[in-house]
């Protein structure tokens, strides 16, 4: 039983309706990373889908930045319990990239530069559910916080909008990522809880 | 390599993994799986700061040791270290 | 390890922002210089918040340890430890950690410590632990701070320096120095790790411990002074719970 510090709260603020179970609300944007901040250059970058054995599609940042462009309020949840709200982006969408990819593969498995992986039913990227987003408040999206770009997928705990990505792998069937692979949801549903796997 | 210095080192995750580590771990040598590189756990970049602990090695950053708390289970994933080696000598004093 | 009781028998401040707290510890097990604890608090609703904090005090007999917490300006914890916090209250802990960053009374080989800024809470330990076994162990302290106000401990380190047989100490400041100061203020270089360590062919251990970014550059300095790499032993301090 662990004992009780008197007069302390915690960084949070008062208990909200409007959140998942068991989250609590933050006014500033935590920055978690499990690895050093990738630093790439734009005339390096590049976004690629592919089918595990070809390329299907191929994005530098010229071409990129030519594609059209959504403005977006999404709230944010973290699997370490806090919510951000109506936080501002600038994005692709799915829906956008994945518009002239032929495929029958249900999942992909999307990379980041550096090491990070995640994995998500495309049916949960498209239809308005998810950016590549390249800016955030306006201004272009700092390294920390995934710059130059990173999937957004505010319908999932934030685990899954993999920041610094670089492409989706099609897959077949469901595989885990990075975190998924160690303890947390398949899926990941916040209004569901699903924060760890086999609960 | 890492120009962002957004990790601590081993000596910050040795209180988490004392909960699975009978002797202690900083002071443990372990080898990297990837580039074979010979060091003291306390000198593994830890980043702490994500939904779980992640240790890798500071010569290439491939990730050594993954620890997850998840609920009821606490997840461990050592398989990017080859081996480690405790002192038996150094017992965690706290039990 | 299991998370112990500890009641706060005396706070007192080291700095403006800077505050030593003394714990009785149940069951205290003792400890060598240069571990730490870590430190539980629990919200009435059950949210619990832990961090990591170097023990200051000598190893001793009697159950009670010091460490001292640095507030941080965004920080969730140490705003509570140094500001709300008063003698009578109970925390939990578990500890002590680390078997690696530690100075131990019977090791007689010449020791350099170099810290940065809060940095010099785990070193102090070793200073205090040095003292109190009567040890004649060399030591050198370089110690960088920001500027003179935020020094820890100064005025035991005034009086140290003082004492023949003690711990030679260098001041470095990166920010704003003392009036009449000879050096301008700045980032530890290879002049001041010539000036104000000791010469690597005494081979001494070294102990760098502070911030990630001054224990890369101090320990990147130590090494082209000649240094053996595996005689350097570091502890990085970050905030832990980093907000941006």
């Amino acid at each position: 039983m662990a004992i009780i510090s008197r007069g302390f709260a915690g960084r949070r603020s008062a208990a909200d309706a409007k959140l998942p179970p068991g989250q609590y609300l933050t006014t500033d944007f935590p920055v978690l990373s499990a690895g050093p901040t990738p630093r790439i250059s734009l005339d390096r970058w590049e976004f690629t889908i592919d089918d595990g054995s070809n390329v299907l599609k191929r994005w530098d940042w010229k071409s990129f930045r030519e594609l059209p462009t959504e403005t977006i309020t999404v709230d944010l949840h973290c699997v370490t319990r806090w919510s951000k709200l109506n936080t501002p982006w600038e994005g692709v969408s799915l829906d956008v990239l994945l518009a002239d990819v032929k495929t029958d593969l249900p999942y992909g498995m999307f990379r980041s530069y550096g090491d990070y992986t995640t994995n998500l039913p495309l049916k949960d990227v498209m239809n308005k559910q998810a950016w590549i987003a390249f800016k955030y408040n306006g201004a272009d999206l700092e390294p920390e916080h995934g710059g130059p770009a990173r999937l957004l997928v505010p319908h999932l705990y934030l685990w899954k909008s993999a920041k610094w990505v670089k492409g989706i792998t099609l897959m077949p069937h469901d595989k885990p990522g990075f975190w998924e692979n160690l303890g947390y949801h398949i899926y990941g549903d916040p209004w569901l809880e699903q924060r760890y796997s086999g609960e | 390599m890492n120009t962002s210095m957004n990790y601590l080192d081993g000596n910050a995750a040795a209180g988490e993994l004392s909960r699975i580590f009978a002797l202690d771990i900083t002071a443990a040598e372990g080898q990297c799986a990837k580039c074979g590189a010979k060091k003291p756990f306390a000198e593994a970049h830890l980043y702490m700061q994500c939904p779980g602990l992640v240790a890798r090695c500071a010569g290439c950053d491939h990730v050594l040791l993954r620890l997850v708390n998840a609920g009821r289970r606490v997840f461990l994933d050592v398989s990017g270290l080859n081996w480690l080696a405790l002192d038996t000598s150094l017992q965690e004093s706290g039990r | 390890m299991t998370w112990r009781a500890a009641k706060v028998v005396a706070v007192r401040d080291e700095t403006a922002t800077a505050r030593t707290l003394a714990l009785a510890v149940r069951d205290w097990p003792g400890h060598v210089a240069g571990q730490h604890v870590d430190v539980r608090l629990t919200a009435p609703d059950g949210y619990s918040a832990v961090r990591s904090y170097s023990i200051a005090s000598a190893p001793t007999s009697d159950g009670r340890i010091e460490i001292t917490v640095e507030r941080l300006p965004n920080g969730e914890v140490s705003p509570y430890l140094t500001q709300e916090v008063m003698v009578g209250d109970e925390l939990e802990l578990r500890g002590p950690i680390g078997g690696w960053f530690v100075w131990r009374s019977d090791q007689t080989e010449s020791i350099q410590l170099l810290a940065g800024g809060s940095g010099i809470v785990p070193l102090m330990a070793m200073i205090r632990s040095r003292r109190s076994a009567g040890s004649n162990a060399p030591f050198r302290l370089l110690y960088s701070v920001r500027q003179p106000e935020t020094v820890f401990y100064r005025d035991e380190l005034r009086a140290l320096s003082n004492q023949g047989d003690s711990v030679v100490i260098t001041y470095a400041y990166t920010r704003v120095t003392p009036k009449d100061w000879p050096r301008p203020a700045g980032r530890i270089n290879a002049e001041l790790i010539a000036r104000g360590t000791w010469p690597s062919n005494l081979r001494p251990s070294s102990y760098v411990c502070g911030p990630t970014s001054f224990v890369e550059h101090t320990t990147d300095l130590l090494i082209a002074a000649g240094h053996d790499r595996a005689r350097i032993r570091t502890e990085r301090f970050g905030a832990t719970g980093e907000r941006k």
